[in-house]
């Protein structure tokens, strides 16, 4: 088991992620050309301007509007794509099968992070429940996007320190990160390709067409 | 399964024949048909790629007017109105029935001023407005538009223009109010159909229909400047277009073709429309959009650039300012849709002494609520749209101004609305009649 | 028909004088104390205004008033067989007043002054206390309607035609409305089919038939012929038009997203556009060209189904072939600049404002009107040939084509100007 979660599943999992990505990439390419605006209104200028100041903290007004979310969110997003990538175990598999390396995470920071990340997931969770805007269009499947990626934190994080059995939870890590990243281009994690198009697109319709920020 | 059970007030349910007795006809089947023609053919990219990205996390509230003025509920969230239409049109694959579709009416058509300040606060930048759109294209095609934008509809398709105004009634108008002009500044005129004209003046179908001294105004104002304009005697003359705010788009484009065609046929060199933000979208964006043009074939330029033109350039001059205080309402079509903020704000300056700045401000003005179509819905959704806004009632209080300058014709009744529901004292003005009291007219053009 | 008329006529003009000082406009505005916008008749011998002269309007044609005055006068316009008219009103009544002759006959209100190719008819919507509806050459039909909004003349003068609202509709009425109000009446005589809408309607060549584009459901639109609107049905139509000396309609439609042309209702060209309108046909009928968005946002014309591969990006308007149809010629509008495309090649050359292009006989030259700043210009192949001056109107080709009649407008003078071609060219 141990074997192919580390094996297999992890070329399946990398496989089905970028064939996904892909896949989801040329789809989008062209339907746009359908929706006969999308190209023309596209501006490069327009576009990057407005993702510089959504991925800038407090560099727009909504931001600004809600600290803790705004926080809470660059931290989340943050350690999510970060930890996984400086991740001394991560690298140390991926340097032992091709020998790439690259600089990592030190544990204790590893640890912290994790922590930040799963700590995060909870915030997502109570706002789910708190707030009444979020919770009217909460849907069960946003709980399971929620679980789908903060079970990799959990999970790694519980196979670190060698809670329960070891070989257990690093295989039933390995299954949760495979889904996680499986699941991101076929779910609504899809943001994470769609954000840059989208707000882009948004960008260049209020920067190149309408004249103004879209911030 | 749906989201988990909120507990929230009932709605009061507002009666619309336009949509009690067209319910009556829904079958279905034809829901369905519709709902899945209209999303499978008519949308592309965005739609989809919308719905996929939306994370359902309900940062886009508080950019809405109503959801802020409705004591934050849910329901008139941006995404609370997506989730209670397209979400549920999805999930059942169009299998809903006739009374769910009355409520997609009622959200998108009238819970919605498609006015996209949403889409600045989206963190994402999903175009909420334009999945609520969506929404009302399916409405329309299943005939459930509210009654009096129905019949406003029905008047675009068979005049052209908004307000049932007959061939010769418009042209008698203009007559009319050529002879008013006169009596003021004698070498006003309303050049018909003069080809090779500069500019081509277009107005909404209310100038003539009830507010035919803006008209008149307009002619002193262009022949203070010596502008070389003309007025079509045809149709084509209207720049408003609520058939693009029902779903009719079909109807939008006939209506802007003639817009446009007059403009081409005329030879003129610019559309200088009047002050209507509505319109400027129409004639600027989705109406092009629609007919296959990416720019208008003419340049539209609205009435608040206009004005900015000519006061600047000198070719109106300022005799004395107006001086009692005065706020803005900044109409989304033109600020947050055309970037005209600063312009407005420049024109204002030169003309009146005291200003008293509204906020939030520029692009990130609250809708009046009257926009997208909204105020078109009649009067049976009247209660709920000035409820729908009361953050605008108190934006304008603490300006504490006598007089609301609001370039739109749909903020303008918008506000005025606003200002009676909520006892406000104000008074609304277009930027002309601001013009017309502070425009210096040379002693050799004075009429006696 | 058009053409052959409009040759004959331009036989009969002086295309002898090379230059002739018209009227005095300067003169004009000493003596009146308002000129309103000038009008020139076809072959350039007669200019005209309305005028004010001691606060009664007047017609002031060539130096000399109407003795008719009015107290108020518009849409003034030389027919097409040279005589003048507009639409005039004294105490409340209004009628038509052709070169200084009132008709007999007082309506509440008259507009949309028509006339037919030769000028022989002449026909406007009227208001009476009866209701709406037409004259023609001073007859009025007998028939009146809720509300009129068009008025259309027969290529031979004798018919005219425009859509009636058949039922009263109180504002609001939006179910009585969606039974279908509207209708197309023919000299008086309304079809017996109606619709939600008709719009635009055309006469074929004999007069004999009349299609418009009409609405029958509210997402369905066709193309109705003498009241028979085609069984196939589109989202939206544009302006049908009748293949000349036949009854063959064909017209603009929309379905899945596409427009096609369509003779009677089936496709007429095998591929589909962004945009098709203003099809139009060559003089010997044997061609058809339209306007078309090849893709969204670039704009050409297609000559029986073929696009040109030159496109533009803001507009092009209607098509003009040449007298023996090998040519086709379009005003194009790019980056906000106007000028002509002749066969798909854009002159080289841009103007603020271009008039439609005006080919010679033989098709040979291709000459415009533009407006360059303040001025007008002539341009001939693409190539200014004359100075800037005040206006200009559209020049006319002498029947041999070796001559180009100029009307312009120097010094505040109106002149009438033949020229040979050769010396323009040279
Ligand atoms: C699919 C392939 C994956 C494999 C084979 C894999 C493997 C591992 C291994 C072997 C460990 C080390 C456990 C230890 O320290 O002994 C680990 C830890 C961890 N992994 Fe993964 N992982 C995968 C995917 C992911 C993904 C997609 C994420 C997050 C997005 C993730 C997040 C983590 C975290 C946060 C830790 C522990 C951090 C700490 O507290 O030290 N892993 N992983
Ligand atoms: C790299 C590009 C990405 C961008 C720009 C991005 C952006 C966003 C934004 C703007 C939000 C909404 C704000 C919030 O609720 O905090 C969000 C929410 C979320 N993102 Fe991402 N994201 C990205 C990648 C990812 C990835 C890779 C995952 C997980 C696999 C992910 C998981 C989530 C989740 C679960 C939420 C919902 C939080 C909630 O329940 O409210 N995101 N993302
Ligand atoms: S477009 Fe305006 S009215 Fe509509 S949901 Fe967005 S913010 Fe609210
Ligand atoms: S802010 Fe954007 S992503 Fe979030 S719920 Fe609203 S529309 Fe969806
Ligand atoms: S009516 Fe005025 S404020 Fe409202 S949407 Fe239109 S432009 Fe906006």
């Amino acid at each position: 088991m141990y074997n192919f979660a580390s094996g297999p599943l992890v070329w399946i999992a990398f496989i089905v992620f970028v064939g996904g990505m892909v896949y989801q990439f040329v789809t989008l390419l062209r339907s746009a050309k359908k929706d006969k605006v999308i190209y023309p209104y596209m501006s490069a200028k327009y576009g990057l301007r407005s993702l510089l100041h959504w991925l800038i903290p407090f560099a727009t007004t909504n931001m600004r509007l809600r600290y803790e979310t705004t926080i809470v969110t660059f931290a989340f997003h943050l350690c999510l794509i970060l930890v996984p990538i400086f991740l001394t175990a991560h690298v140390a598999m991926v340097s032992f099968g091709w020998g790439a390396k690259w600089g990592t995470l030190s544990d204790g920071a590893a640890d912290w992070l994790t922590i930040l990340v799963v700590l995060a997931a909870v915030f997502f969770l109570v706002r789910r429940w708190m707030l009444p805007e979020v919770r009217f269009v909460t849907n069960p499947s946003d709980y399971l996007l929620l679980a789908i990626a903060a079970a990799p934190f959990i999970t790694g994080f519980m196979a670190h320190k060698q809670w329960f059995d070891y070989e257990t939870m690093v295989v039933i890590h390995m299954i949760s990160g495979a889904v996680m990243l499986m699941a991101i281009p076929f779910t609504r994690l899809s943001h994470m390709l769609f954000f840059p198009f989208t707000r882009a697109y948004m960008g260049s319709e209020f920067g190149a067409v309408r004249h103004v920020k879209d911030w | 399964m749906g989201s988990p059970a909120m507990k929230l007030p009932e709605l009061p349910i507002v009666g619309d024949p336009g949509l009690d007795e067209n319910a009556k006809n829904l079958t279905p089947e034809r829901i369905a048909e519709v709902i899945n023609r209209v999303i499978d053919r008519e949308t592309a990219a965005r739609f989809r790629v919308y719905m996929n990205t939306c994370v359902h996390c309900g940062l886009c509230s508080d950019a809405c007017h109503w959801f802020l003025s409705n004591d934050r509920d849910p329901r008139f969230s941006p995404v609370g109105k997506v989730k209670q239409t397209v979400w549920e049109m999805l999930r059942k694959k169009g299998r809903v029935d006739p009374d769910f579709i009355k409520d997609c009416s009622r959200i998108a058509q009238t819970e919605c001023n498609m006015c996209r300040r949403c889409s600045m606060y989206c963190q994402v930048g999903i175009d909420v407005a334009y999945m609520l759109l969506t929404v009302r294209r399916i409405c329309h095609e299943l005939e459930m538009v509210p009654q009096f934008m129905q019949d406003t509809v029905n008047s675009h398709a068979v005049t052209l223009n908004q307000m049932w105004v007959k061939q010769d009634e418009w042209i008698d108008t203009l007559q009319w109010q050529e002879e008013e002009a006169k009596s003021e500044v004698v070498t006003a005129r309303i050049p018909l159909d003069k080809e090779g004209a500069d500019i081509f003046y277009s107005v909404i179908a209310p100038e003539p229909k009830i507010l035919a001294q803006l008209i008149g105004n307009m002619a002193q104002i262009m022949a203070v400047a010596k502008i070389d304009w003309t007025m079509p005697s045809f149709d084509g003359w209207d720049n408003s277009n609520m058939a693009m705010y029902s779903g009719d788009f079909e109807t939008m484009g006939r209506v802007e073709r003639a817009h446009h065609e007059a403009a081409l046929k005329l030879k003129v060199k610019r559309i200088v429309m009047g002050e209507c933000g509505h319109a400027f979208r129409g004639a600027v964006y989705d109406g092009p959009k629609w007919l296959g043009w990416l720019e208008p074939p003419v340049p539209v330029i609205h009435a608040v650039d206009f004005y900015h033109e000519l006061i600047t350039s000198g070719r109106i001059k300022i005799a004395k300012k107006f001086d009692e205080p005065v706020t803005v309402q900044e109409p989304c079509n033109i600020v947050r849709g055309r970037g005209l903020g600063a312009k407005l704000r420049e024109i204002i300056h030169a003309t009146c002494s005291d200003f008293r700045p509204p906020e939030p401000s520029f692009e990130h003005n609250y809708c009046c609520g009257a926009g997208g179509g909204v105020i078109n819905c009649g009067p049976p959704w009247k209660t709920s749209r000035v409820k729908g806004n009361s953050v605008k009632a108190e934006q304008l209080a603490a300006t504490k101004a006598h007089i609301i300058i609001t370039p739109c014709h749909n903020c303008h009744s918008g506000i005025e609305d606003i200002i009676s529901g909520y006892k406000l004292g104000m008074h609304v003005k277009f930027f002309s009649e601001i013009l017309m009291e502070t425009m210096e007219i040379p002693d050799e053009l004075r009429a006696e | 028909m058009e053409q052959a008329a409009q040759e004959k006529l331009n036989d009969a003009w002086d295309w002898e004088i090379p230059s002739k000082l018209v009227a005095d406009l300067d003169d004009w505005r000493e003596q009146f104390s308002e000129v309103q916008e000038l009008v020139v008749s076809q072959d350039g011998e007669r200019i005209a205004a309305i005028v004010k002269a001691d606060d009664a309007l007047t017609v002031c044609v060539n130096g000399d008033t109407w003795t008719s005055t009015f107290e108020k006068a518009w849409a003034l316009h030389f027919g097409p067989d040279g005589r003048l008219a507009c639409i005039v009103m004294n105490d409340d009544e209004w009628t038509v007043a052709q070169e200084d002759e009132p008709w007999e006959e007082r309506y509440d209100y008259v507009w949309n002054l028509r006339f037919s190719p030769d000028g022989s008819g002449v026909a406007a919507n009227i208001r009476t206390s009866d209701g709406y509806g037409v004259v023609l050459n001073g007859e009025p039909w007998d028939a009146k309607f809720l509300q009129m909004r068009s008025c259309e003349i027969s290529p031979d003068g004798l018919s005219v035609a425009g859509n009636v609202q058949l039922e009263a509709l109180s504002e609001g009425d939006i179910f009585t409305f969606r039974k279908g109000l509207w209708g197309l009446a023919v000299n008086g005589e309304p079809w017996d089919a109606h619709f939600l809408n008709v719009w635009d309607s055309v006469f074929s060549d004999d007069g004999a038939k009349v299609a418009a584009e009409v609405r029958i459901e509210p997402g369905l639109q066709t193309i109705a012929v003498n009241g028979v609107p085609w069984p196939e049905t589109f989202r939206a139509v544009w302006q049908p038009i009748f293949v000349p000396g036949s009854h063959d309609v064909v017209a603009p439609g929309l379905a899945a997203g596409a427009w096609k042309l369509l003779m009677n209702g089936k496709p007429l060209w095998n591929r589909s556009f962004a945009q098709v309108w203003h099809q139009t046909f060559s003089p010997d009928r044997q061609r058809l060209a339209a306007v078309v968005a090849s893709s969204f946002g670039r704009w050409t014309i297609a000559v029986d189904g073929d696009a040109w591969k030159t496109t533009f990006g803001d507009a092009v308007l209607p098509p003009v072939f040449s007298p023996n149809g090998r040519r086709v010629a379009a005003v194009v509008k790019e980056n906000n600049r106007w000028t002509i495309a002749v066969d798909g090649i854009p002159w080289p050359e841009d103007f603020d404002m271009v008039w439609d292009p005006v080919f010679s006989p033989d098709g040979g030259i291709v000459a415009a009107r533009a407006v360059q700043g303040k001025e007008f210009y002539m341009v001939l192949n693409g190539k200014v040939i004359s100075l800037g001056c005040a206006k200009l109107w559209d020049p006319v080709f002498s029947p041999d084509g070796s001559q180009l009649l100029l009307k312009a407008i120097e010094f505040g003078r109106l002149y009438r100007k033949v020229v040979p071609i050769k010396q323009l060219l040279a």
